[in-house]
């Protein structure tokens, strides 16, 4: 088995990775070797706008694992997705040193600002990168985990289970927002110099972060097609479709759950991560009930439990909000709700299901020709 | 962790949150639970229990009592079914038919009783999936496949294997076992359909579909629930010499109302009324029991 082999008879997630693969070419290139002022040059601006729409795209993929596939319609990956990128934060805040405004050499500007003398338990090591990596899908995954397990083997499900995801990132955000918790308060962490050495603002970083936010999505896409693929992603959907009747013919449905929403979690906490140094800043507004809801807008647009879907319905919102909140910005929402209520009306299964239809058309013709042969 | 609070938990993991009626049972269980005489044993391992035949049942019920919400569905009720046997239950709606095959599963607890698979395998300490996995196979009365994946994939899983999660993810089909969905394949008489989404087959079909699913997980016990409900009578009669067929290499318990049905396959027939059992024997003893022309006619 190779590592493309759970693509097969996946066309849209061909296409798609196809064109991130080309985009991820052409966009480095036409942005560090074309020059400024020619027509063909792609600012940074628009570098790190494509990365964090690719980060986007991950985020709603691992949402598509666990609702599409497993039926949890989760109100709460936007809490997976901030605690990645929290992780990251507090690396990337160690990383300034005595560059910060008060010059102190360990603590970051916010801990001098509330006088604090010493750095919290819980941010030692973060200076290290291999520690920060490792934390940013551990903590999504053991908050998963733990919450999961609880959900799931007292056997939570459908309208109630959407809302306590709901209540969890609102409560992290409410926690968050509080100095005393260590993360900055309302600021968040924020005035980040460097990763790994390398400035921020440089051109060549901004397309390694957009490069390697790329490679994650792939990775990450073809990670989740092989779990939708293998016996158990076959599971997770009887899961979704008949609960008690996947209980009955012996598979631990709490455990099946457990597993791959715990995975979800951990694969939006790197999305978080990547999305962090992008844009420069993290902070509680990210665990806010609303983040968690636009999510399931994308994977409705795109088209729930296609994967690829996903992909296309998180970088065609964005660009819209991208666009309205530049051009219209009270409307914005507005426009949301009536992406939503359009689609759900007209497109249940979103921009993939058109795809799909004619496919299956394209399919389904010599078969009916080989029952009248 | 002392054996008390242990079945304590076990009790309380059956039940679903939000379900306050079945809360309030299960804590009635617990208290009934904490009596010295009927505490359970600290793990049970279910690869460890064997299966005791020797004395000819395979399922023992006895003295069985539930009620709900102070009505009693089953009511003392005593059931044996002999190793390899064909039974079929029948009796008027609501005679606690399908409670009883709810209590044998685990899906409900009884209030009071005993339910053994074989002499020595309690059920009653045993959840939903152990149950099903040392050997118990049931088909429901709503047809219930998987929609969404085929008749080859729906067969896929509910073959008999290791079902835990990673052994699941990483699961391949060997050519046996590929062989053996084939067979059952052809004792349902969908090889033709195997490629065709569950969702489209037709009501019979789905419900072969069922019986299938059952014995890709190699059950000892098959309790099979109104099978025929709904279907033409072809596809009754091919109903009929499918379960015939099942006779001998598996013990099955058969529910049905139509007579007819019950008749073509029948050897033994136990008539269930008002949650305890009215009268047993073949079709023709049972049929001219006077208790029974009365429930029947009374109807
Ligand atoms: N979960 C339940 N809660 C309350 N009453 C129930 C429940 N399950 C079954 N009953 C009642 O118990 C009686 C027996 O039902 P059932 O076993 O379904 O009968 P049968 O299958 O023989 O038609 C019926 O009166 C039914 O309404
Ligand atoms: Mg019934």
């Amino acid at each position: 088995m190779g590592p493309l082999t759970p693509l097969r008879g996946d066309t849209g997630g061909q296409v798609m990775l196809a064109v991130v693969l080309l985009v991820a070419i052409a966009v480095p290139v036409l942005n560090l070797a074309v020059p400024d002022g020619n027509p063909w040059h792609v600012s940074t601006y628009t570098v790190t706008l494509l990365g964090k729409y690719l980060s986007y795209a991950l985020l709603a993929v691992t949402v598509d694992l666990v609702w599409g596939y497993l039926g949890i319609l989760s109100l709460g990956h936007g809490a997976f997705f901030a605690l990645g990128g929290y992780a990251m934060g507090m690396y990337l805040m160690r990383q300034i040193g005595d560059r910060g405004v008060y010059g102190d050499p360990v603590l970051p500007d916010f801990m001098v600002f509330l006088n604090w003398k010493e750095l919290p338990w819980f941010w030692h090591g973060f200076d290290m990168f291999w520690l920060a990596a490792l934390m940013v899908v551990l903590l999504p995954g053991l908050l998963a985990f733990v919450f999961g397990w609880l959900a799931f083997r007292s056997r939570v499900t459908g309208v109630y289970l959407s809302i306590i995801t709901q209540a969890l990132t609102y409560a992290l955000m409410l926690a968050f927002f509080r100095n005393e918790m260590g993360f900055g308060g309302n600021n968040g962490l924020t005035d980040f110099k460097d990763i790994l050495g390398f400035n921020l603002q440089a051109d060549s970083t901004r397309v390694a972060l957009f490069l390697a936010s790329a490679l994650a999505l792939a990775v990450g896409y073809i990670a989740c097609r092989w779990i939708v693929t293998s016996r158990l992603g076959r599971v997770a959907v009887a899961i979704r479709d008949a609960e008690a009747r996947t209980r009955f013919i012996g598979y631990r449905v709490d455990r099946v759950k457990l597993a791959i929403w715990t995975f979800s979690a951990m694969l939006a906490g790197v999305a978080g991560a990547l999305y962090v140094p992008q844009v420069g800043i993290i902070n509680p507004g990210e665990f806010a009930p609303l983040n968690s809801i636009e999510l399931v807008v994308w994977v409705a647009v795109g088209g729930r439990a296609t994967l690829y879907g996903a992909v296309v319905g998180a970088v065609l919102v964005n660009y819209g909000k991208t666009y309205f909140t530049g051009a219209f910005p009270e409307a914005w929402l507005f426009a949301l709700g009536g992406l939503f209520v359009l689609v759900t009306l007209l497109l249940p299964r979103g921009i993939a299901g058109l795809f799909r239809l004619r496919l299956r058309r394209r399919t389904e013709a010599p078969a009916v020709r080989e029952a009248r042969a | 962790m002392s054996p008390a609070s242990q079945s304590a938990r076990d009790l309380m993991r059956r039940d679903r949150a939000f379900d306050f009626s079945s809360q309030q049972r299960a804590w009635l269980q617990f208290k009934e639970s904490m009596r010295r005489d009927r505490q359970f044993d600290f793990m049970v391992n279910v690869k460890d229990l064997e299966l005791d035949i020797s004395h000819g049942p395979i399922l023992y019920i006895e003295d069985l009592n539930v009620s709900f919400d102070g009505f009693k569905a089953i009511d003392h009720l005593n059931f044996y079914v002999d190793a390899g046997e064909l039974r079929c239950v029948i009796g008027p709606n609501g005679a606690g038919k399908t409670t009883m095959m709810d209590i044998i599963t685990g899906k409900t607890r009884p209030d009071s009783g005993s339910v053994y698979f074989g002499q020595k395998i309690d059920l009653l300490r045993l959840s939903e999936p152990e149950i099903a996995e040392i050997g118990i196979g049931r088909k429901f009365q709503k047809p219930t496949v998987f929609e969404h994946h085929t008749v080859f994939e729906n067969l896929e899983l509910a073959m008999a294997g290791d079902k835990r999660v990673f052994p699941t993810l990483f699961a391949r089909l060997s050519g046996e076992q590929r062989e053996r969905i084939d067979e059952v394949l052809g004792i349902i008489g969908l090889g033709e359909q195997a490629q065709r989404e569950a969702g489209a087959l037709s009501h019979g079909q789905k419900q072969w579909l069922e019986i299938g699913m059952l014995l890709m997980q190699n059950p000892l016990l098959l309790l099979v629930d109104e099978p025929v409900a709904g279907m033409t009578h072809q596809e009754m009669d091919r109903t009929a010499e499918l379960l015939l067929s099942l006779q001998g290499k598996h013990s099955v318990v058969v529910v049905e109302h139509d007579m007819d049905f019950v008749r073509s396959i029948a050897r033994r027939v136990t008539v269930l009324h008002q949650g305890t059992v009215l009268a047993e024997g073949s079709m023709e003893q049972v049929q001219n029991d006077p208790r029974v022309v009365e429930v029947y006619l009374g109807e």
